[in-house]
């Protein structure tokens, strides 16, 4: 490569890079005079879900039904309506599921109740679990050694059995005697 | 109780699994967004008729009788393959078709009718698409069966098949009495 296409080609990237971060949808001829309206709008339009390209705001979609729906929001805040009245307007047309966050209520309590319903149940599983364990211990249930109590019981009686029988085969103990106990 | 605790993983997989295989037998368009004007009446619009001389297609047009608002465009190809599904309620099923034509040139959508046919009673020319966001309106072609009482009874997204016209919207037509 000549030194002129490194020069071109530094040129550019640098370009890239000096670029003002990722281009937004909103054309010039949409934004509103008035900086405070149009400071609502942009805020609305990210909360505005585009119906065509399901996964974008309405401030980030080149869809033409979300540049509709981007200067409708502009006339609804220039005609006096509230941020709150505006969504609504656009929820009475196109259901809940035209706003990004969904809001708190019936129809939607257990996707915002879900985490934190999770987690108690696993909180009490954990619980539960530790307290069986701690009962099971006090009641003489299996412990460390994986034994449990009536196990242990039968371990002491072998145990006592050989060391209290008498010997048949005489007075001298037999090399495991040791062992055994 | 022990294996009842180690079955309880197989058992949440299974609901799991089903729960899955019904929705992806059921045929179902996740995307598809349901109407939020189902049972609510047409909303308030009123719109220029595309041949002169003729009456537009206003919200009390929608009084009176069941009768289909149809969205469509000559631009949408959907709309030609749901086409002959709309001749069919016109001329067949003697059912009122009104049209909205969305964001078309006039010229373009009378073309589109002389070449495939006209199954509306009246046209409305919806030209920048502010009459379509008042019905929630997404993507053409979008049909909706009005009831009597000018009320929204049911909406299809997307174009109309064989498999809506039968099971949705004859039956839902015979019930209000066409």
């Amino acid at each position: 490569m000549s030194a002129a296409r490194w020069v071109i080609a530094l040129a550019l990237l640098l370009g890239a890079a000096a670029a003002p971060g990722p281009a937004h949808a909103v054309m010039p001829d949409e934004i509103l005079d008035d900086p405070a309206l149009e400071a609502r709008a942009r805020e609305i339009s990210k909360d505005v879900r585009c119906l065509v390209c399901q996964n974008q705001s309405i401030d980030d979609s080149n869809a033409e039904l979300a540049r509709d729906l981007r200067l409708l929001v502009r006339e609804r805040l220039e005609a006096g309506d509230s941020n709150v009245e505006v969504k609504r307007f656009l929820v009475d047309r196109y259901g809940q599921y035209v706003l990004l966050k969904p809001p708190v209520n019936a129809s939607t309590i257990l996707l915002w109740a879900a985490p934190a319903l999770l987690v108690g149940i696993g909180l009490a599983t954990v619980f539960v679990w530790f307290r069986n364990r701690r009962r099971e211990a006090l009641a003489g249930g299996p412990d460390e050694t994986g034994l449990s109590a009536e196990e242990r019981a039968r371990i002491d009686r072998l145990l006592a059995e050989t060391d209290g029988a008498p010997d048949d085969r005489g007075a001298e103990p037999g090399p495991n005697a040791r062992e055994r106990r | 109780m022990r294996r009842v605790i180690f079955l309880a993983p197989l058992a949440l997989f299974l609901l799991v699994a089903g729960y899955f295989a019904v929705q992806l037998l059921s045929g179902r368009d996740p995307s598809e967004v349901p109407s939020a004007l189902i049972d609510r009446p047409a909303p308030e619009f009123s719109l220029p008729p595309l041949y002169a001389g003729e009456a537009g297609l206003s919200t009390a047009d929608l009084n009176g009788r069941p009768s289909i608002v149809n969205v469509f465009a000559s631009w949408c190809v959907p709309c030609r393959v749901e086409h002959p599904m709309l001749m069919r309620l016109a001329e067949e099923e003697g059912a009122t078709v009104f049209g909205i034509a969305y964001k078309d040139d006039p010229a373009a959508s009378k073309a589109f009718l002389e070449e495939l046919g006209d199954p509306y009673a009246r046209i409305g020319v919806d030209a920048d698409g502010r009459a379509a966001i008042e019905w929630g309106v997404y993507g053409v072609p979008e049909t909706y069966v009005i009831d009597a009482d000018g009320r929204i009874r049911y909406k299809r997204t997307g174009p109309i098949g064989p498999r809506h016209m039968e099971d949705d919207i004859l039956p839902l037509l015979r019930e209000l009495g066409s």
